[in-house]
């Protein structure tokens, strides 16, 4: 289908303030690649069905929506006590001064720039593929505007079972930072990994991270988005998915003005699990937006999606989850669960829960719900003698309880969990 | 102790329910409430426990002399009252234990006192758990979550062991308990019976009153209480229903 001059014309000043990197390797061709492929999509519009409910325009715009930088110093940072291998970045560069040495055992890290200079390189593989195959059959702009003109992040490779996490830390330190970042990571047959992001990278992040989880290999992945109130952030998280591999992706976003976090996964190989949850707080002047697509192409996979949002004050919560069922697919197992509880009448919640089967001996379920605190369940509460707002704060964990159980890792669980009570607490009348 | 006078309570939607209970129960007082389905009973617990819903017309309810009316139901407890309920809400995604500890801790800071330590918490809930039956698998479980009636109904009188309230106001708790499971929850009551410590007992049998023997007995009939009188009233009512007592104020 033929653009239309509007899009053609966003997509053209968008791109006139853009330079391609010029890195010399194999990486050139992934980038011009992505760039052809851009201009015949356009970037997302407003009339745009997979936009319909987020509005794109300050996503996409070429002056960088400006954001206060926000220290947060009434909490420990997020995943602190966690032993863990720390990459920094600080508004989206790269800080070797504020990073841990790069070496680990079972694990090889490197530098996007690094990586894509050279001839050959494993990543060629992933970067911009896994983005190229889930821009059928929904394209996904930004991911390419992502690949074409990232300018750093970090490629991975696991080979053996890796003993601490890789944790990319995304410092904001310029209210009007512009980060793209592309990583790569490879998770090659029987290893294991765990990646924990934190922070919210700068005033506007773009981010892209391609996972190729081998057969045999898990992945697990917990971030949380950093609490600035003004950011906004476009994410996406492509994963492929080999013979009984595992991926496990958990999101926490307590706050930011804009969110929209994609989460595209293809389960290749037969008996692959993937789980995907989040939980999302947000207060007044918050739209978050979770897109979910996920497609079984291969025999007794298991995929599970369960997202939470707790709203108040006139957030908006958004999501848009599909399980694709190829006709091969057969014994797949699909479960979709999201769910608002709005804290107040202002806020809304805007769901598009999809399956899409065409493979018959499947067992595929979904619901959407939204809801208000249950009044039977708070006076109960409150005749125990506990407060009215601490009985809605645990009525508030009891409902994002089922999000937070897909975080295998107990230590990091209960870690999140302190972010969500801490929110609750400071988040009452 | 509790102090009922004249109240009035209307449904929001302008339904009179409660048309002038008087009800005055002393210190160490165990007293029986019984009535026709629908007279007011539950209404009347609701009420004194602050549940939302319910507007008082006329009237006023005072524990040791302190208005009760204008309290949030956390407060309430807090000053004592507790009202096992006649049916216990379920809350899915909440721990018991963690529910009940944090209502123990809420009671007392409410009271200006220090909170139960995690591990003396655990060895009382344990010891009081044990003499009500209650096994350690109910304790983990969601509040209520999958409990059967009658597990319910002792998971009322845990509560109300370890919050330890002055005024305890006991709905039906005898309705789903089988015979032996009776017995234990009315233990469980007659050893919470002291002189600083009353009882309002809601029930439709005179079964219970064998095992918590009331001092006085009530009888509620559309909105009033309309008899009292000793134990022998509750045996009245067990022998020839309300017919003869309505008919007597007619
Ligand atoms: N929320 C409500 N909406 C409409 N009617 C109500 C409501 N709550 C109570 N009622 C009515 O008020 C009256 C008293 O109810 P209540 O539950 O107090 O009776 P009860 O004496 O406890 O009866 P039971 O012995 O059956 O438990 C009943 O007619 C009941 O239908
Ligand atoms: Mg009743």
């Amino acid at each position: 289908m033929a653009l239309s001059q509007a899009k053609m014309d966003a997509t053209e000043a968008r791109l006139s303030g853009l330079t391609l990197p010029e890195d010399g390797g194999w990486i050139s061709a992934s980038r011009a690649d992505a760039q052809t492929r851009l201009r015949a999509m356009g970037m997302p519009g407003r009339r745009d069905e997979y936009w319909k409910f987020t509005r794109p325009d300050t996503l996409v715009q070429t002056d960088t929506p400006q954001a206060a930088v926000f220290d947060v110093t009434d909490e420990a940072p997020v995943f602190d006590a966690i032993d863990r291998l720390k990459i920094v970045f600080v508004d989206g560069v790269f800080d070797a001064d504020a990073s841990d040495d790069l070496t680990l055992a079972g694990v090889s890290i490197e530098r996007l720039a690094d990586a894509g200079q050279t001839d050959i390189h494993w990543a060629k593989d992933i970067y911009g593929v896994l983005e190229t195959n889930g821009q059928v059959p929904v394209e996904r702009p930004l991911a390419a505007l992502n690949t074409a003109y990232a300018e750093d992040g970090i490629v991975i490779r696991a080979t053996a079972k890796v003993e601490k996490p890789v944790s990319l830390i995304y410092l904001h330190k310029s209210t009007t930072s512009d980060a793209t970042l592309h990583h790569v990571i490879k998770v090659e047959s029987g290893a294991e990994l765990t990646v924990l992001e934190n922070g919210p990278a700068a005033a506007r992040f773009n981010k892209v991270m391609e996972v190729e989880v081998a057969d045999n290999a898990s992945f697990h992945h917990i971030r949380a988005q950093g609490r600035d109130h003004e950011r906004r952030a476009a994410t996406h998280l492509f994963g492929r998915l080999g013979t009984e591999s595992v991926f496990k992706s958990f999101t926490l976003t307590a706050n930011g003005v804009l969110t929209r976090n994609e989460v595209v996964l293809e389960l290749t190989g037969d008996d692959a699990q993937a789980h995907v949850a989040g939980a999302a707080m947000g207060d007044g002047d918050f739209h978050h937006d979770d897109t979910v697509f996920i497609t079984h192409d291969a025999v007794n996979c298991e995929s599970r999606q369960v997202f939470k949002k707790v709203l108040r004050n006139g957030a908006t919560g958004v999501f848009q989850g599909k399980i694709l069922v190829k006709p091969d697919a057969q014994k797949t197992d699909g479960y979709q669960i999201s769910q608002a509880l709005l804290l107040d009448d202002d806020s809304q919640f805007l769901a598009k829960p999809e399956l899409e089967i065409y493979a018959d001996d499947v067992a595929c379920s979904h619901g959407s719900t939204t809801g208000a605190i249950d009044e039977e369940s708070l006076f109960y509460l409150q005749s125990r003698g506990v407060p009215a707002n601490e009985a809605q704060g645990l009525l508030v964990l009891a409902f994002l309880a089922e999000a937070i159980e897909e975080i295998d890792d107990s230590e990091i669980a209960d870690d999140i969990r302190d972010r969500l009570e801490g929110w609750l607490k400071r988040h009452r009348d | 102790m509790l102090e009922i006078k004249n109240l009035h309570v209307k449904l929001e939607e302008d339904k009179q329910i409660l048309k002038g209970v008087n009800l005055s129960i002393g210190a160490g007082e165990v007293h029986a409430i019984m009535g026709p389905n629908g007279s007011g009973k539950s209404t009347t617990s609701y009420v004194l426990s602050g549940r939302d819903g319910y507007e008082v017309t006329e009237g006023s309810a005072e524990l040791n002399g302190v208005d009760l009316l204008d309290m949030d139901p956390e407060e309430r407890a807090a000053a004592g009252l507790f009202l096992a309920f006649q049916y216990p809400v379920e809350i899915p995604g909440v721990g018991n234990m963690t529910f009940l500890r944090t209502a123990v801790n809420a009671q007392r800071k409410a009271r200006g006192e220090d909170e139960m330590s995690a591990g003396e918490f655990l060895k009382v809930v344990r010891a009081k758990a044990k003499t009500l039956k209650i096994d350690a698998d109910m304790l983990k479980r969601p509040v209520n979550v999958g409990f059967s009636g009658g597990e319910k109904k002792r998971n009322e009188i845990l509560q109300m062991a370890m919050l330890e309230p002055k005024m305890c106001i006991l709905d039906e708790t005898d309705s789903g308990l089988d015979v032996d499971a009776m017995k234990l929850v009315s233990e469980g009551v007659n050893a919470l019976r002291d002189e600083g410590r009353s009882f309002l007992v809601i029930t439709h049998y005179q079964r219970l009153l064998d095992h918590i023997k009331p001092d006085v007995v009530h009888i509620m009939a559309n909105g009033r209480i309309i008899k009292s009188g000793g134990p022998e009233l509750a045996l009245e009512v067990e022998h020839n229903g309300y017919a003869d007592i309505l008919a007597e104020i007619a």
